[in-house]
């Protein structure tokens, strides 16, 4: 039984208090090269593919507005131009940026993530994400948001009505995805033609949020559709996993929590496929790094995620009793950089091949041959 | 007085007809490795940058996508990173339109894209007034001709704003004092202005270049003034020595009433060249050129924009025909409009008549011919007195061929530039702003 493995990459790793272990170096994070040699040694690994976080406001320790912390990492890159800027440093692992949906505008998202796709030969994936943030709507002062309080909910009408929003994002930008046919281009001299235009086609989206008419500007990519993933943690997330993405991230604490989730998914949908995230700290003195590093930032780390520490042998036999519960993939954050990213892919991946679980070399040039996921034609072809 | 400098930059071959496609060296207009050739044949050059154009909606003829012309772009940022990668010290600049994008967001792209590439990167701002282009954004086609400067100057101006919001240093890194960032040192921007309101913290350290450049292609009043008070350089449509005479000496004469320096706007204009061995081939090479560009199908859609009408049942290769232009409505979309095209019509008509002249033969005559035509020596010492004589401070070139279509320029022109003393023999600087002498 073989599972798939990508890494989460932010800032100095997922502990707040990472940039601050002997190995990290938080002097290179606004740096080309810092990004190359995680995704250079994520590949080295034969991982599938690599996330990379993103928003459109500063980290915080606060669900809304910055905290104004001079102690933890600060500070992103444009995820999808970060993704593009590794893209010809690296040859087989899949790169998939967060990109948000609430305040960008699909056509954008759409030609970056095709675009992406044409850099790296088919490697490309996308996150969507939905921001709620009072603080980061007045980034772009066009919709006043609520501020948000503890009382945040996400059944409340204005985090529906973000979801229905990315929704609305995911169907435009599969829509222009497919919005030239494969053979568009036919450079035919004899007619003078350069691609055959019964072959583009408008999308006509119109919906609650935007009307977009399409087609897109830039052909078909090489997997035609960038593999689409979404982190969820209850029903509204699974439901929009389930209309729009291929991979969802969830968040189990166990393995029967991972029975179940797996189950409630699968109601859902029967294709989208489930990974699970972990927050892990790897080695022998995995815990006492954890709380060395939970002292230094003064509060014991807290996730979405469940945290484990522990061996790379144990990690494996953890992430295989999940698999038998129905988690097909993880996605790993390793809790700092590049200390646990160097434990997953030498230690993790070697006792995960020792028991058969995990490929020996590359088997496929794209994201989707490494996932296993067939190239679709364009929804717009006709049957011939 | 010293000898000035040129600056080049390379334009990847765009969708317009210039770019010849039916030519069996002609690459994908979408595959990586064709922007990464161009990219490094520019490099190989010393140029000071590469530019990429840009257009939201694939253009429309008689109410159908035109399909003559190559179609089919990236997205400019994402590729920019991307070559960012392959090479090391070319500019690398984009065109994004002002009009569909939000500051807060182009303005953190744009930075990313100056950390990534280490100082090299350029916008070219571009707004845009049609519905047309606009019903593929949220917004659609809202803002009126006139607001489109005052949309423009307020984007740069936030911009720039948060551009510089870190400050200087404000990334320590420090850990023994357990400091990221230096306390305080990240600003916070409020600007509420006609276009925008943005309230908030920037999320990158100030850029290698602090600002990435500016460049401004407009040619109205309006767009003038907005390059004087705001561009580092604009690309200019005027390639001819008279020409671009008159639009430098306006240009520059308008920086003073913003405090700044001539040559802290520099000049670019656009320039198509064909090169031979002698005057005489090279004069052939442009001929050929120019009829692979206006093909038969391509003549008549041009006459169809200017026409207004089908034009399809008259032979290219034959004469005018003695009908008169629907002035009703236009039947192109997402392109510049031929202004008064009853008086195109008719100055087109008498210039055929005049010179017995097909369709085609007209076409080929009244569109863009080659800025330079000559031999390698003949185009050096061109571009040279073009620049001496401050028609330009330096150009743009626009190969008709992709990938290839510099890599002559490159290997017969740019040494002959170099040996003039009139081009760099090497980068001296690493930064784009370092390559064009901009403060």
């Amino acid at each position: 039984m073989t599972l798939h493995l990508a890494v989460a990459l932010d800032g100095a790793g997922w502990h707040p208090a990472a940039w601050r272990e002997a190995s990290a170096r938080p002097e290179a994070i606004f740096s080309a090269r810092y990004w190359a040699e995680l995704v250079a040694e994520a590949e080295r690994g034969l991982l599938d593919f690599v996330t990379i976080e993103d928003s459109l406001s500063l980290q915080s320790t606060l669900l809304d507005g910055p905290d104004g912390r001079a102690d933890q990492v600060r500070g992103r890159f444009d995820a999808v131009l970060l993704a593009a800027r590794l893209a010809p440093l690296t040859s087989r692992i899949g790169l998939v940026p967060t990109a948000t949906t609430t305040h960008t505008e699909p056509f954008h998202v759409a030609i970056g993530i095709a675009t992406l796709d044409h850099v790296s030969g088919g490697r490309a994936g996308w996150r969507p994400q939905i921001s709620a943030r009072s603080t980061e709507a007045a980034h772009f002062g066009r919709r006043p948001f609520p501020r948000l309080d503890g009382s945040f909910s996400i059944d409340d009408e204005h985090v529906r009505a973000l979801f229905a929003e990315a929704a609305d994002a995911v169907e435009v930008v599969r829509r222009l995805w497919d919005s030239w046919e494969d053979d568009a281009e036919i450079r035919d001299l004899a007619t003078g033609r350069f691609i055959d235009r019964d072959k583009l086609h408008y999308i006509d989206f119109a919906g609650r949020f935007f009307s977009v008419r399409g087609p897109s500007i830039t052909p078909r990519s090489p997997q035609g559709q960038p593999v689409v993933t979404a982190l969820a943690h209850a029903r509204l997330p699974y439901e929009f996993a389930a209309g729009g993405a291929d991979i969802v991230y969830v968040t189990p604490h166990s393995a029967d929590q991972a029975r179940a989730i797996v189950e409630e998914v699968r109601q859902l949908s029967a294709e989208l496929r489930v990974f699970a995230d972990l927050v892990v700290f790897l080695g022998d003195d995995a815990a006492e790094r954890k709380a060395r590093l939970d002292r230094l930032d003064g509060a014991e780390l807290r996730s979405d995620a469940a945290i484990f520490t522990g061996t790379p042998e144990e990690l494996a036999e953890l992430l295989l009793t999940w698999r038998r519960a129905g988690i097909e993939g993880y996605r790993l954050r390793p809790g700092a950089l590049p200390y646990d990213l160097e434990a997953i892919t030498r230690g993790l991946t070697a006792e995960l091949r020792g028991r058969g679980a995990f490929r020996r070399s590359y088997e496929a040039m794209t994201l989707r041959g490494l996932l296993g996921l067939p190239r679709p034609a364009s929804r717009y072809a006709e049957v011939s | 007085m010293t000898r000035k400098r040129i600056h080049l930059a390379a334009h990847f071959p765009g969708v317009n007809n210039t770019t010849v496609w039916a030519d069996p060296r002609s690459g994908s207009q979408i595959d990586f490795a064709s922007f990464a050739h161009l990219a490094r044949t520019a490099e190989r050059g010393k140029f000071d940058f590469f530019f990429l154009a840009e257009g939201l909606r694939l253009r429309e003829l008689k109410g159908r996508i035109h399909d003559l012309d190559v179609v089919g772009r990236p997205e400019a940022l994402t590729v920019l990173s991307a070559l960012a990668a392959v090479t090391e010290r070319l500019g690398l600049a984009g065109t994004v339109n002002a009009t569909f994008n939000e500051p807060y967001e182009l303005a953190r792209r744009l930075s990313t894209l100056d950390h990534l590439s280490d100082g090299r990167a350029a916008w070219n701002v571009v707004t845009t007034s049609d519905a047309f282009t606009g019903e593929n954004f949220r917004r659609g086609g809202y803002l009126d001709r006139a607001d489109r400067y005052t949309r423009a100057a307020e984007f740069v101006r936030l911009s720039r704003e948060l551009w510089d919001s870190w400050q200087p240093g404000a990334h320590l890194a420090d850990k023994s004092r357990a400091q990221f960032v230096r306390p305080a040192a990240i600003g916070t921007v409020h600007h509420e202005g006609p276009h925008f309101a943005v309230e908030g913290e920037f999320t990158l350290p100030r850029s290698p270049q602090g600002h990435p450049v500016i460049i401004q292609a407009g040619d109205s009043d309006e767009g003038r003034e907005f390059a004087a008070a705001t561009a580092d350089v604009i690309f200019s449509r005027h390639g001819t020595l008279e020409d671009g005479r008159a639009f430098y000496a306006d240009v520059k004469s308008r920086l003073a009433r913003y405090h700044r320096e001539p040559d802290q706007l520099k000049i670019m204009p656009a320039a198509t060249y064909a090169l031979g061995d002698t005057e005489e081939e090279a004069a052939e090479n442009a001929a050929a050129i120019r009829r692979q560009q206006v093909g038969p199908q391509t003549a008549t859609a041009f006459i169809e924009q200017v026409w207004g009408r089908d034009m399809s049942a008259y032979d290219p290769d034959g004469p005018l025909p003695d009908v008169e232009p629907d002035l009703s409505e236009g039947v192109s979309q997402g392109r510049v409009p031929f202004g008064d095209r009853a008086a195109v019509a008719a100055k087109w008509r008498a210039l055929a008549e005049e010179k017995k002249l097909t369709i085609r033969e007209l076409v080929i005559e009244v569109t863009g011919r080659q800025t330079f035509v000559g031999t390698p020596a003949g185009v050096a010492r061109q571009i040279d007195e073009h620049v001496q004589a401050d028609a330009a401070d330096g150009f743009i070139l626009v190969p008709h061929l992709t990938p290839g279509g510099l890599d002559e320029f490159v290997d017969r022109v740019v040494p002959l530039l170099q040996e003039r003393g009139a081009f760099r023999a090497d980068y001296t600087g690493t930064t784009l702003r370092e390559h064009l002498e901009l403060s």
